[in-house]
């Protein structure tokens, strides 16, 4: 077998693990909705709170807290309530499970 | 051949090395993508839409963006340059990153023509691109035949919008610096729906702001076409009243017809004709060029219409459009943050199609727009809109959302922030 055969070969072994990629996951587009201020991948810009790697259960009371008053913020009280608890819980895990800034 | 085997071969002594592996497969990759997106201007909407276009397809869509401007520069916080607060490197990024870090080809370039039944984007310099789906970010073009006066280059010239960020922008910063003190400085706001329903209100405080410490002797005079303030009414009605008394008036029901260009004068449908030392004319404002040739602005010829899971054209298929140029849902504002996220639902819908699999059922935005009363106070607006099944649009979420409850050095900070935030986000 040539050389470049056996490279287009391993290509295609990769690109085909690639392809198999499951679909867009629609936490994923949820989570992105707060990148705006939170950053991408919830990895914040300097002056807003980073969310990526946080304690899933600490950041899940925290909206929760939000959503319901016990904790007073500028705007988070609000656009807490857009969002099932069901949600908050699901964005919690997603950003938990996200690598910290470097 | 095992794996093991294969990379065995490669690394006992190939000429190729692992550099050479490496771009053998990068190269391959990009010819066996699952699809071509171009994506029609860099704004809020499409730069964004070009990033997460790559990372949610995890790099297997070929991604094109076509933009003519070397740099982005933003509008939000440019109303802060106008006031002599903040300068236009502070508000201008490299568009590089989108294509060292994610892939994406850029073409500096304008778009002229899309040809939805050959699939292709033509372009100013020259050229074509062709394209599974295309997604359009047009943002808005100004209605100068509403303006008869504004027609020739030299009324463009003299009489500004800086509504683009840009040379703009800088203009009409130059025009505040010439005027004398104790001139008027007026700004004329169109029938909504127009671009960043607050933004008008912020440059009066921040022009305010600026003749406060610099020329106290002069006006603010803000001409509004509709019946009252368009957003966070009682938070500027307040700073007007507690920083601006008497620099700032504000008079409704003022809707511009034309404008002398000449004499710097503002004529109006009902009422006397009104001359001023900088004039600030914000025309009607429709979908960009682009849109409304390709037959996009299927309402009113004005703004287009989409399906909102995929941001798709009602009318052309396999086009996708985002940001300003959408006809809104209920209370949607027509901003860059609700551009930024318009691109990453459409993203999302658009990597699905290619491959074959349903788009995510469940659109949701947050959205949240800050507004400096002050060079350092800041208020907000925030909602949260929800994609409706049954009546197929964006709806806010009863209960959810607000304003600020008052103004806030700490808003202040978080408004940079905000800036710093989407920015990376969208470009970085």
């Amino acid at each position: 077998m040539k050389l470049t055969s056996r490279i287009l070969l391993g290509c295609a072994l990769a690109l085909g693990a690639t392809l198999a990629q499951a679909q867009v996951a629609q936490i994923k587009v949820w989570a992105a909705a707060c990148a705006n201020c939170h950053g991408t991948n919830g990895q914040a810009q300097p002056g807003m709170e980073s969310l990526a790697g946080k304690d899933k259960a600490e950041m899940l009371q925290k909206m929760l807290d939000f959503k319901t008053g016990r904790k007073p913020a500028t705007l988070m009280h609000q656009l807490s309530k857009g969002y099932s608890d069901e949600q908050l819980a699901e964005l919690a895990a997603y950003f938990a499970a996200q690598p910290k800034k470097q | 051949m095992q794996r093991r085997q294969f990379v065995q071969t490669l690394g006992a002594g190939s000429a190729l090395g692992a550099t050479g592996l490496m771009s053998g497969c990068a190269s391959m990759g990009g010819g066996a993508s699952i699809g071509k997106v171009v994506v029609v201007g860099g704004g809020y909407g499409g730069a964004t839409a070009a990033k997460y276009l790559r990372m949610f397809s995890e790099g297997t869509v070929d991604v094109t963006l076509v933009e003519p401007n070397a740099a982005f520069v933003s509008c939000p916080i440019s109303n802060l340059v106008v006031g002599g607060f903040k300068n236009m490197a502070d508000i201008t990024t490299p568009y590089d990153n989108l294509q060292a870090r994610h892939g994406v080809k850029l073409v500096k370039d304008m778009v002229t023509a899309i040809d939805p039944v050959k699939k292709v984007v033509k372009l100013a310099g020259g050229g074509e691109l062709p394209y599974d789906r295309v997604i359009v970010s047009p943002g808005i073009d100004f209605m100068w035949e509403t303006l008869p006066g504004m027609a020739s280059a030299a009324a463009k010239d003299q009489v500004l919008h800086a509504w683009k960020a840009g040379a703009q922008t800088v203009a009409l910063r130059k025009q505040l610096e010439a005027m004398p003190d104790g001139g008027v400085y007026a700004i004329s706001i169109p029938q909504a729906p127009y671009r960043c329903p607050p933004g008008p209100y912020e440059r009066a405080c921040l022009v305010a702001a600026y003749f406060k410490k610099a020329k106290p002797k002069s006006k603010v005079i803000i001409f509004d076409a509709n019946d009252d303030v368009q957003s966070k009414k009682g938070l500027f009605m307040k700073a007007w009243a507690d920083h601006y008394k008497g620099i700032i008036e504000y008079r409704p029901k003022h809707k511009v017809v034309d404008v002398d260009a000449a004499t710097n004068t503002l004529k109006f449908e009902f009422n006397d004709d009104f001359k001023a030392g900088v004039v600030n004319v914000l025309p009607d404002m429709r979908a960009g060029d682009i849109a409304v040739k390709t037959g996009l602005a299927t309402a009113n010829k004005r703004w287009c219409e989409i399906d909102w899971q995929t941001h798709e054209s009602v009318a052309v298929k396999n086009v996708h459009i985002l940001g300003d140029a959408l006809q809104i849902a209920p209370l949607m504002p027509k901003s860059g943050h609700m551009a930024n996220q318009h691109a990453k639902v459409c993203a999302a819908a658009v990597v699905s199609l290619l491959q074959g699999k349903a788009p995510p059922a469940l659109p949701l935005y947050a959205n949240t727009c800050y507004s400096f009363v002050t060079e350092e106070d800041v208020v907000h607006v925030a909602s949260v809109h929800r994609y409706d099944a049954e009546k197929k649009t964006m709806l806010v979420v009863p209960g959810a959302g607000g304003v600020s409850s008052a103004a806030s050095e700490l808003e202040g900070r978080y408004a940079h922030a905000w800036a710093r935030n989407i920015w990376a986000d969208s470009l970085a």
